[in-house]
């Protein structure tokens, strides 16, 4: 730990530093949001904001740093925060993540950034997402969209499927480039699992929204209504509609089920098809929006599955007035991969957390509608692939919970819309596409592939990685002589 | 937004749009679908593709009032627009000669079956083709069906038009006076579709039904329109919309449409109460939205 740069305007000494605690985030109370689909998550004050970054070490080797995977400089957006320059704290973070507003309040900060933070070792890790939230609200509030300077035109055009966090991220890299980028996304709605995945109370759709509009402000253009691999084919974008690249940032489209008798009873969903309802198609607000949902009040609902898109089920079932809300979860709460932010939230708004359970099957009420859920007890035996502990039924252990609804949130698989309709895209056996780890560059010439159709379920930020290296290494081959030899 | 060029009711309740879509005009092939939501607030419906014109990057649907946003939608006129139109999607229909191929189309299912039969004969099949409405005015696409028909026979429920009856009870005659048949394609209704295949199933005819469960996104991502095919859950929008109506559960498929049947009156209630204040509202969206001009 070397000491402050001198420079500093931080009046607090390193052993000062240390003693101060973490800033809580403002955030409605437990019993007040479990009834509305309003932001959990307040804000910081500037106040607030201050006495936290007041407390980073500016250390010389900034674990934060090397632990972003698209290596937001934290250290030096956090000194900022202290000299009072939110906006140029918020352009420094742009350097390296064209979505702050929406990382600063999605991103599992433990694994990454807070994950490294030194503070973290004796006492607890500086707020960097909050922080990052803080910075990238002001600028919202007070960017004037007029004074983004464009790069010069490169006169190459690179197109982007999928809007989600991956294809945006590259976008934005690109055009700042100077490359003609278009978006092409297959739903009416901007944004992809931002919008349809993740609930308004997590990340409000007017956030994205604003985010969006700054990509706009950078030249990015976007097309919805556009399935590629149906609408237009990547050989035809790239052969009649005079693209150079194109990256693939899809995401991993479909979703998994349990293959347990039961699953077509009414009531049973996938977390895709019952958060697509409730945050792409508003059902929340029905009748005001023409999609409907069951009625929940009064109703038993269960997740299964212990992931972010578990839990945002749940406590989007909760809001809609079920009267008990289980997880269900084969592993134990240690295993859970959500973000411990979220765990923490779902709790205190009631959710009931059974882990060491697993769904054997779903049972009918006697007219087509679930009635309740057959469940085994589990135990952890020795780790398997993932390296956590295996579960296995305890046997005899079987019993039934009475439930309405259950959403089945065990994740996703390939969607192979567009591996189906491009010769000569490698994919691996699981149907993912083949992309180079580094460069993200696929079998075919000028296409690369990022995100969750490359890797399988993973977090925004990971997928906003792999469109940043894309975004790099479609810069080389565009700025390049074009060969395609690694 | 996507501009409606032409809009004509073709029976009471049914109306055809042509629509400004040349993405979709140049990739659509019989049997498959699109996917449309009329406004902001509005749901995504699947609709039938009757043909398209790639030329001048045109597709035609036809639609049936049959709740709100299908209700809605015939409200539209021509120079009106749409807010989405997304497609071509589903699996094409599968086509080649298979022989002789019976293809039945009920209510505004025809409108489907209609790309599929003209497909069918090009590639060389004897086309019989087996039309059937609740009552005269509600056959529709007599006339193009004829055309690429080697016959044709109509039914009506009530008897006012053709024969009465049921389209099965043709295809019954059929297979009674020995015509050798080698595939079945019915579009129509559910109790139809059901009908047919448990006519064809015992006798072993090959028969290729096309399914309209509830759906939202059309590519896959959800599986609201997963259907129990041989005990197996598949997709309608991607491993669809047509499969072997010998394998399907159909008791499955009612009872799945039925889900949100009390949300859905509501809807319409709403609708009929608030017709004229909702399509204020869809005219100053599609002004607002092409001043916009974002979409």
């Amino acid at each position: 730990m070397n000491a402050a740069p001198p420079k500093s305007k931080n009046p607090l000494s390193l052993k000062e530093r240390m003693k101060v605690p973490r800033q809580h985030m403002l955030e409605q109370p437990p019993l007040l949001r479990a009834v509305n689909f309003k932001e959990v998550n307040l804000g910081y004050s500037e106040e607030l904001a201050q006495q936290e970054a007041r407390r980073c070490l500016q250390c010389a080797k900034p674990a934060c740093v090397n632990d972003c995977p698209v290596g937001v400089k934290v250290r030096e957006f956090v000194e900022l925060i202290v000299d009072g320059d939110y906006l140029g704290a918020a352009a420094k973070i742009r350097e390296d993540n064209v979505l702050p507003a929406i990382t600063g309040r999605v991103c599992p900060q433990e694994d990454h950034c807070e994950g490294g933070c030194l503070m973290g070792k004796k006492v607890q890790p500086l707020g960097i997402g909050y922080l990052e939230r803080f910075v990238a609200d002001f600028e919202q509030r007070h960017m004037d969209h007029s004074k983004i300077r464009r790069a010069v035109p490169s006169g190459k055009k690179v197109a982007i499927v999928g809007s989600g966090p991956s294809g945006l991220t590259a976008a934005g890299d690109l055009v700042q480039k100077g490359h003609e980028v278009h978006v092409f996304e297959a739903l009416h709605e901007l944004g992809g699992v931002l919008v349809y995945g993740i609930p308004e109370f997590r990340l409000p759709k007017q956030i994205i929204r604003e985010q969006l509009d700054y990509m706009r402000a950078m030249g990015v253009q976007f097309e919805t209504n556009v399935v590629v691999g149906k609408t237009v084919t990547i050989n035809e974008l790239m052969e009649e509609e005079g693209y150079d690249a194109v990256y693939i940032g899809t995401g991993a489209g479909l979703p998994i089920f349990m293959n347990i008798p039961g699953e077509h009873l009414n009531g049973v969903y996938s977390a895709n098809e019952f958060l697509t309802r409730i945050n792409l198609m508003h059902a929340y607000e029905f009748p005001h929006f023409d999609e409907p949902m069951l009625d929940f009040r009064g109703k038993d609902v269960a997740v299964i599955g212990g992931g972010n898109t578990a839990l945002d089920s749940i406590r989007s079932a909760l809001r809609l007035g079920a009267r008990k809300a289980y997880v269900l979860y084969r592993r134990s709460e240690a295993e859970m991969p959500a973000r411990r932010e979220e765990v923490k939230h779902a709790k205190e708004e009631g959710i009931e957390f059974r882990v060491l359970t697993n769904p054997i099957e779903f049972l009918s009420d006697g007219k087509g509608w679930l009635g309740a859920v057959r469940c085994s007890r589990m135990e952890l035996g020795e780790p398997d692939a993932s390296g956590r502990r295996r579960p296995a039924p305890i046997e005899g252990s079987e019993f039934d919970l009475p439930l309405s609804v259950a959403v089945i949130a065990i994740g996703t698989s390939a969607n192979p819309l567009i591996q189906s309709t491009t010769p000569g895209l490698r994919t691996n056996k699981k149907n993912y596409i083949e992309a180079d780890p580094m460069t993200q560059r696929t079998s075919c010439k000028g296409v690369f592939a990022g995100g969750d159709i490359v890797t399988g379920s993973a977090t925004v930020i990971l997928a906003m990685g792999a469109g940043r290296r894309a975004a790099k290494s479609i810069h080389g081959y565009l700025t390049d002589d074009g060969s395609w030899s690694s | 937004m996507f501009k409606i060029l032409h809009a004509e009711f073709i029976a009471p309740g049914i109306k055809r749009f042509t629509i400004d879509a040349p993405r979709i005009a140049r990739k659509q092939k019989p049997g498959q679908f699109v996917i449309i939501r009329v406004y902001e607030e509005g749901e995504r419906i699947p609709v039938t593709i009757e043909r398209s014109d790639p030329t001048v990057g045109t597709i035609n649907v036809v639609v049936q009032a049959a709740g709100k946003t299908t209700s809605l939608l015939n409200c539209l006129e021509t120079g009106d627009s749409i807010l989405d139109v997304v497609g071509p999607l589903g699996k094409p229909s599968h086509i080649e000669k298979f022989g002789t191929v019976v293809v039945m189309g009920g209510g505004v299912g025809t409108a489907m079956a209609y790309p599929t039969a003209t497909a069918l004969k090009d590639a060389g099949n004897h086309v019989i083709s087996i039309v059937g409405a609740r009552t005269k005015e509600l056959v529709i696409l007599e006339h193009e069906l004829r055309e690429v028909s080697d016959q044709l026979m109509i039914t009506t429920d009530d008897g006012t038009y053709a024969d009465k009856g049921f389209v099965t009870d043709k295809l019954k005659q059929l297979i009674q006076s020995g015509t050798r048949i080698d595939l079945v394609l019915a579009i129509g209704p559910i109790p139809m579709m059901r009908a047919v295949a448990e006519t064809t199933r015992p006798r072993g005819i090959k028969t290729v039904v096309s399914l309209n469960p509830i759906m939202i996104d059309g590519t896959g991502m959800c599986g609201g329109c997963r259907v129990l095919v041989d005990g197996k859950s598949e997709f309608a929008c991607v491993d669809g919309p047509e499969f072997d109506a010998s394998r399907i559960d159909f008791s499955v498929l009612v009872q799945r449409n039925a889900m949100y049947r009390a949300a859905e009156q509501r809807s319409m209630e709403a609708f009929q109460r608030d017709r004229e204040l909702l399509l204020q509202k869809v005219h100053t969206e599609q002004v607002a939205c092409a001043a916009g001009g974002q979409r």
